[in-house]
């Protein structure tokens, strides 16, 4: 009875929700937070797809310049079967905005977001069903117009995903800027619509709907990542959308706000401006560069809570954790000079942004010596998801000191919008993210789906990937130092990137990309199989001390039966007197009670 | 099971191969930073150098101390994990040490990047050229015998640079159309090149001889084209006599020479 004294102060109702019977209201329509985490898990995986094959199409032509490609080579028939350099400044700005935007951000805040975050704090749902609905229907005409504009005169956008007018903005300028890049903006728009629906919803379902004694500083880090990423979008977002629209409207009526005052376009005797060009780029990276932490937070918090379990020890330091998370969002919105310091900003600025660059890496480093210490003295055990978890841990080592730099500015003078940068990039998003995706997917699948995923196949899959990430990536810093220059179609019109060296770490580079993406069919394979054919998942078969495992695998449609009571974090691993378990689920008053439940359900 | 801390091979050699490449690199020209040939170049590869050196460091020592710990603490019958929730004073020591270091690089850097970037330390001559981006190439407008520029009697070449051995050397950057960077990998230079702005930058080269200059911002469909030749002479002399052979070239009149030839 006292729960329910408890529950009371907290805006909690007991009775539930009935719940859909028809097939359209339960798995297309659906108000429950862990369909639409699901449909955001599966159009991401498509959406990854088409991201991967375009970066392989790239990664072909930079290996072997104007050979055709296998199978797309049809495409471009007119062309003699070659890839035309317009058609390769399409695919990296697509492969980019599909991998930022249709991928990364809605995998992690998304898919696990809407799943983790209602069943970590002990909720039934969002604080707002129909709104989550609609934050995944938004993403469907974003996917429809980016795809669709592939196939307009001039066809897709190829400005790059950074989009700087006035390559964007001027439909002159190359023919991805014709209709494609009205296309892309618009996409962007519904993207973004659907981010914001859905970092609102967070917000307010972690400040309303935690459980009784869930108190703010007994959250797993995984909630406090997500709340933290969705403050950075609400705040954040309303700048992108603003510098879009601007574009925009530059683009349809005129406008030229980032058309510079008194330009004459090409002798052309057309005058127009009255803006600025650096105003998208300052506008662009106020939102872009939060961004990054959007697409990395996510994956810290799900990373620290993996490390813990699988070490079965308490996460260390869990205050400096959230504290530093905290700290990179609020650098977060400081440094977003660090990507215009070659632009013609003032350069006394520039000095300024890397003094706030720099500092926004030692909250990184306190996150990854935790980790570490999280680690240290505990009992690892190796599995699928953990062994991501440490893949992660270790790229983003890279990741990070790569940063230092771009931070640093005369360094950056060289390296600047070279393969530097998109080395570095890549063990944040690739290494970082897309690792802790993988370790979210085999840790949280029993969960979802209620079957296990198979483990050596988990394991043959994390070792090709992690084997192929590193060589497809590693070797970028090199030739970025070199001098590679991004974003061109052939290296081989420069003499200093004509030598066997380069040459061959290129092809190198293609060759671990293809098997990397050929890797990811164990992954497919693994996930498609399981999901029919795996075994029954029991409801905490990781032993883990978090909310969503007192629950059954999968969960019922009002996810708790009872609204679960907290008394305590989620780290209890090892502590004294819980033999024969090392756990402590947060929402067991008695370690006896665990040992109980624990033998009901073997 | 006891084999599993095998796992610990594959980072370290991950690790491994990650700093392999860098030793590597130091001798393969191929790999390494391409030669420099600037003054303001030496100073930012030492700058390189010495992140290079702190960030290798680093990051051997968090790998060693992952695969040290992957080694020792692997699942073991019998193995009890250790109970702490965290160590104040490790915290603080693993914040005051990386933050000192991250602010003495930062302020590190800042006397090369206000003397290669800030207006004030812009080297007191007349710019060698005025250099415009436009979709794909780059126009050099040098001064003529009037040594002003926008005048009748300018030079105007593409994609060809010219100037003179250890002079600073200082051009006015802009663009016709869209973003372009002039970059001179070799002199370690970026600059973008930005419509409605009329950017100075300096440099200068301690060698003769030629060089490359790259677009390094996106441009367009011809963006990886756009190449230029630069030629850095060994004296004045030398310069002079090419822009004069330039200033022939340009005014060159076929009818002239026609005349010239059929009426001699
Ligand atoms: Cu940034
Ligand atoms: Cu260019």
């Amino acid at each position: 009875m006292s729960d329910h004294a408890l529950s009371a102060g907290h805006g909690h109702d007991d009775h539930i929700h009935p719940e859909p019977t028809s097939f359209l209201s339960k798995y297309v329509f659906s108000l429950d937070h862990k369909i639409i985490g699901i449909q955001f898990l599966f159009s991401g995986i498509i959406m990854f797809w088409i991201g991967g094959l375009l970066a392989l199409a790239v990664r072909w032509q930079l290996a072997w310049p104007w050979k055709p490609i296998p199978i797309l080579s049809e495409l471009w028939a007119d062309y003699g079967y070659r890839l035309p350099p317009e058609y390769y400044n399409k695919l990296f700005t697509m492969h980019a905005t599909v991998m930022i935007f249709f991928v990364i951000i809605p995998l992690l805040t998304g898919a696990f977001g809407n799943f983790l975050i209602p069943l970590m704090i002990g909720a039934r749902d969002m604080a707002f069903p129909k709104l989550n609905m609609y934050s995944y229907w938004a993403m469907w005409p974003a996917i429809i117009l980016m795809t669709y504009s592939f196939f307009t005169p001039g066809g897709a956008a190829e400005a790059g995903w950074t989009s700087y007018p006035t390559l964007s903005t001027f439909s002159w300028s190359t023919p991805g800027s014709l209709d494609g890049q009205t296309l892309w903006l618009m996409s962007l728009l519904f993207a973004g619509i659907s981010s914001l629906m859905g970092s609102i919803n967070y917000i307010t379902t972690i400040i309303m709907l935690r459980a009784p004694g869930m108190k703010m500083f007994r959250l797993p880090m995984t909630v406090w990542a997500m709340f933290i990423t969705a403050l950075l979008q609400a705040f954040a977002l309303p700048v992108l959308t603003s510098a879009l629209i601007m574009q925009l409207l530059d683009r349809t009526i005129g406008t030229n706000f980032f058309a510079p005052a008194n330009w004459m376009v090409a002798n052309s005797g057309n005058v127009v401006g009255g803006g600025q060009i650096l105003l998208f780029q300052h506008l662009f990276w106020f939102y872009s560069h939060p961004a990054v932490y959007i697409m990395i937070l996510p994956g810290m918090g799900m990373v620290s809570d993996i490390l813990s379990t699988f070490s079965r020890k308490p996460l260390f330091g869990y205050k400096p954790m959230v504290f530093s998370i905290s700290a990179i969002a609020g650098l977060g919105f400081i440094v977003w000079g660090h990507h215009m310091f070659q632009s013609g900003m003032n350069p006394a600025l520039g000095a300024t942004f890397m003094l706030s660059t720099m500092m926004i890496a030692l909250p990184s480093a306190i996150k990854t010596f935790n980790w570490l210490g999280t680690m240290w003295g505990g009992r690892i055990q190796f599995t699928s998801p953990m062994l991501n978890a440490i893949g992660f841990v270790a790229m983003f080592v890279i990741g990070g000191l790569s940063g230092i730099f771009m931070a640093a500015t005369p360094v950056d003078m060289h390296i600047h919008d070279t393969y530097f940068i998109v080395g570095h990039i890549h063990y944040v998003l690739f290494g970082g993210s897309t690792f802790a995706i993988f370790a979210g997917v085999y840790y949280w699948f029993p969960k979802m789906f209620g079957r296990m995923m198979n483990e050596r196949l988990g394991k043959i899959h994390f070792f090709l990937s992690f084997t192929f990430f590193n060589g497809t990536f590693f070797l970028m810093h090199i030739i970025g130092m070199h001098g590679h220059p991004r974003r061109i179609a052939d290296p081989s019109v420069y003499e200093f990137l004509r030598g066997s060296g380069v040459v061959g770490m290129n092809q190198f580079m293609t060759i671990n990309a293809m098997l990397l993406g050929l890797a990811q069919l164990v992954i497919v394979y693994n996930f498609f199989y399981s999901l029919f054919f795996g075994p029954k998942a029991p409801a905490n078969p990781w032993h883990a001390n978090t909310l969503e495992w007192c629950c059954p695998s999968p969960p019922p449609y009002y996810n708790f039966l009872k609204i679960p009571t907290v008394y305590r974090m989620a780290y209890e691993y090892s502590s004294e007197g819980s033999e024969p378990l090392d756990y402590w689920p947060q929402d067991q008053p008695e370690k006896s009670d665990v040992v109980e439940a624990h033998v009901e359900t073997h | 099971m006891k084999t599993d801390r095998l796992w610990t091979l594959l980072f370290a050699i991950g690790a491994i191969f990650a700093t392999g490449c860098f030793i590597y690199a130091r001798t393969d020209a191929d790999w390494w930073l391409v030669p420099n040939v600037s003054s303001m170049g030496r100073e930012i590869d030492h700058l390189f150098i010495i992140i290079l050196w702190i960030t290798g460091i680093v990051f051997i020592g968090t790998q060693i101390v992952l695969c040290y710990t992957l080694w020792t603490f692997a699942d073991a019958p019998g193995r009890k994990a250790q109970y702490v929730h965290g160590q104040m004073k490790l915290e603080v020591i693993w914040t005051i040490i990386p933050a000192s270091i991250l602010v003495f690089l930062a302020l590190y850097q800042m006397g090369t990047w206000s003397k290669i970037k800030f207006r004030s330390s812009l080297p007191k001559v007349q710019p060698v050229a005025e250099v415009t981006g436009r979709q794909f190439q780059w126009l050099f407008r040098y001064a003529g015998d009037d040594r002003r520029l926008h005048t009748d009697d300018d030079i105007i070449t593409v994609n060809d640079f010219h100037f003179v051995k250890n002079e600073p050397t200082v051009i006015h950057l802009k663009s016709q159309d869209v973003l372009h960077a002039f970059f001179l990998p070799q002199f370690r230079i970026k600059q973008d090149a930005v419509p409605g702005l009329t950017i100075p930058v300096w440099f200068d080269s301690d060698t003769s001889g030629k060089f490359e200059l790259v677009c390094a911002e996106l441009c367009g469909w011809g963006h990886y084209k756009m190449r230029g030749n630069v030629t850095v002479h060994e004296t004045q002399a030398e310069f002079d006599t090419w822009l004069k052979k330039a200033k022939t070239e340009q005014n060159r009149d076929q009818l002239a020479l026609a005349n010239a030839a059929n009426g001699g």
